[in-house]
């Protein structure tokens, strides 16, 4: 029973910063129907970025809190992240808009790497120790199950942002700019929508949700390197197709189930297997998840997309 | 081998026939100017040989099909994995080439299938995560089944692989001639590779205007229309998946043999993504511009080592980016470039109707 109520918490911790990944994957291929390969990479941008400025800060003001600090560093990474989301749509996407299917696809590769390559020129190939700032002392709410403060904030964080996320969606004016964008292009340009605003935009809020997951992701690891955005952007992605691509509490719940099963399934895979394999093999879950997913039900658990659109 | 002609610009369109021969001269030659400037660089040319055979494969399936699949390098694992489980001292079993390399090319075919079964229905982008992910599965597969029984030797590889013997004749040995001149044992191995080279270009090039490279190439123009006028597309799909497979299998087994020992390390993702570089580069859907692409990126690295270093070191005193970071780079880069600027890559595609010509002059079609 402990280990179910840990792999539980633990699940829950992944897979909200899964799910803040993948509101951005879902957001881009809601409205251009391209899948932004470059935005896993945005994460570890994000985390690398913070990294740097608390370092700095570190530097500068040796007696700062540890609150002030984080906020500070999500205050540089936020904006260097959104910059580097407006400038990839703007230089690279937007000019293959009406390219044959293939061309933007290859296009974000080449980004992705392109970011990696440039974070490893920055950064250098080592692990670096991302401070953490906020307690990881372990409490226990229940006998024999941890739970720290940093994994608390974290599950808390993201549900505030993804509620406010909503908002912004369902609520406003810009929100009903991006529903009528992602419905149709040219017919909410008609209705006086500025779609080219609103696809940059929607570039620039999910990479400030990748700078956020960044920074959450590496302080619940405490470490930090160029490659790490790959693994979480992938299994944001089939996060993202799980919940149904496209449509944003999909994307949410999708996050939670996969490190909800990823967890469990790390937990539990060497007594399901009878020992022959072991944790080792966690990052198969979220593979072997997004191929039943498109085998058996392509539209996801709450999406009405159909997966030709391409 | 129309095509052909077309690697050698400008002479190419003007006298197909003098481009011809003049691109068989110089892959005959090639390894004897190389081995002008050293001996690596006849290694470097056997890589490439190797690489022009995968990128030949996954031109079949990129350019030919329209597939993007982005774990093509699994197969090529799965290739030089079969020649180091069946022709190594790792399980003690030592089987002739003749058996090993169909069966290499045979059990890639067969993850080929397996692949393209459950992916069949998903097109585009989807298609490019799912292999990017089966390939991913193979390579953390590779990485650990060194327990409980030990299958693969883990992180660590396994070693000591079979050379290539050709009827008791060993490619790995120099040929001594006479008392001082010998032929290197990477000669042997280039023009070795070379005839599997040409074997395949002509396969591919006959098969790109038969019946089944017409039907790829109407499913890739419009997957819709090829349905409705009649082409049976999951099969075509799983065959485009599977002799691209053969073709990475294939090469898998040459590189294990070659090299001498197999690590899940030469199978990452950087390796899928530097042959589908390799490709996009050098023009899809076209067996010229798979042959430069691979060609030119595949000599990248070496040319790095050779360039960038001492360029580096004479303009800021030390080496700021390395080589392998700079090959990083340009890849990516390239693949940005070509997209945005190039899109049908350094050769394009003669047009898209091309085989109707070919087919015209042999009075076949009207």
């Amino acid at each position: 029973m402990e280990i179910f109520l840990q792999q539980l918490v633990n699940g829950l911790v992944v897979g909200s910063v899964y799910a803040l990944v993948a509101l951005g994957y879902t957001m881009v291929y809601g409205i251009l129907g391209l899948i932004n390969f470059a935005h896993g990479d945005l994460v570890m941008v994000g985390a690398l970025t913070a990294l740097q400025t608390m370092m700095f800060l570190m530097g500068v003001a040796p007696g700062m809190s540890p609150v002030a600090m984080l906020t500070l560093s999500l205050l540089v990474a936020i904006p260097v992240c959104m910059l580097l989301g407006f400038t990839m749509e703007r230089l690279a996407y937007r000019r293959l808009r009406n390219a044959p299917r293939l061309a933007p696809l290859i296009t974000a590769i080449g980004v992705s790497f392109l970011l990696q390559t440039l974070a490893m020129i920055i950064w250098g190939r080592n692990y670096h120790t991302f401070p953490q700032l906020i307690s990881t002392t372990p409490v226990q709410p229940i006998e024999g199950v941890f739970v720290t403060p940093i994994q608390i904030t974290i599950v808390i964080a993201s549900a505030i942002i993804m509620a406010a996320l909503i908002l912004l969606v369902t609520k406003t004016k810009l929100g009903r700019a991006m529903r009528a964008t992602a419905e149709n292009h040219r017919v909410a340009a008609l209705m006086g929508v500025d779609t080219n605003m609103i696809i940059a935009l929607t570039f620039v809020i999910g990479a400030a949700l990748a700078a956020i997951a960044g920074v959450m992701y590496a302080s619940n690891y405490g470490i930090a390197h160029y490659g790490m955005g790959f693994m979480p952007g992938l299994k944001a992605f089939t996060a993202a197709v799980l919940g149904g691509i496209g449509n944003l509490g999909g994307a949410m719940l999708g996050g939670v189930v996969l490190g909800l099963v990823e967890s469990f399934g790390a937990g539990y895979i060497e007594q399901m297997t009878f020992g022959f394999l072991n944790s080792s093999y966690q990052d198969i879950f979220a593979f072997i998840i997004l191929g039943l997913v498109l085998i058996f039900k392509p539209t996801g658990l709450l999406g009405e997309r159909v997966s030709d659109r391409a | 081998m129309n095509e052909l002609a077309l690697a050698v610009p400008w002479l190419g369109k003007r006298n197909p026939q003098a481009a011809r021969w003049l691109v068989i001269a110089l892959a005959i030659g090639a390894p004897l100017i190389a081995m002008a400037f050293g001996r690596t660089w006849v290694r470097v040319l056997d890589f490439a040989l190797l690489y022009i055979l995968l990128a030949l494969g996954l031109n079949l399936v990129v350019g030919f099909a329209g597939l993007l699949d982005l774990g093509y390098i699994a197969f090529y694992a799965v290739g030089a994995y079969t020649f180091a489980f069946l022709s190594s001292p790792h399980f003690d079993v030592h089987l002739p080439i003749w058996v090993v390399l169909p069966l290499a090319a045979g059990f890639a075919a067969t993850a080929g299938i397996m692949l393209g079964f459950p992916v069949l229905r998903l097109r585009g982008d989807y298609l490019a995560i799912v292999t990017l992910g089966f390939g991913e599965i193979v390579r953390i597969f590779m990485n650990n089944l060194n327990y409980p029984v030990n299958i693969t030797n883990g992180p660590q590889g396994i070693n000591a692989l079979d050379p290539i013997i050709l009827f008791g004749w060993d490619l790995s040995r120099n040929i001594q001639v006479t008392e001082e001149v010998s032929i290197n044992s990477l000669f042997l191995y280039y023009y070795f590779f070379l005839a599997c080279v040409a074997g395949s270009i002509m396969f591919i090039q006959r098969l790109q205007i038969s019946r089944v490279g017409r039907a790829w190439a109407a499913m890739r123009d419009d997957e819709l229309a090829a349905k409705a006028i009649g082409i049976n597309t999951r099969n075509m799909k799983l065959l485009a998946f599977s002799l691209g497979a053969t073709f990475g299998g294939l090469s898998g087994a040459l590189f294990g043999s070659f090299q001498g020992f197999v690590s899940p390390e030469s199978f990452s993702l950087m390796e899928s993504i530097a042959v589908l570089t390799m490709v996009v580069f050098g023009g899809m859907g076209n067996v010229a511009g798979a042959i430069v692409g691979a060609l030119i990126l595949s000599a990248l690295p070496e040319i790095l080592r050779h360039l960038a270093v001492p360029v580096q070191q004479a303009l800021f005193g030390h080496v700021l980016l390395d080589p392998e970071v700079l090959r990083m780079l340009l890849l990516s880069l390239a693949m940005i470039l070509m997209m945005l600027l190039r899109p049908a890559g350094l050769i394009p595609a003669n047009a898209k109707y091309s085989h109707i010509r070919h087919l015209k002059s042999k009075g076949v079609a009207q």
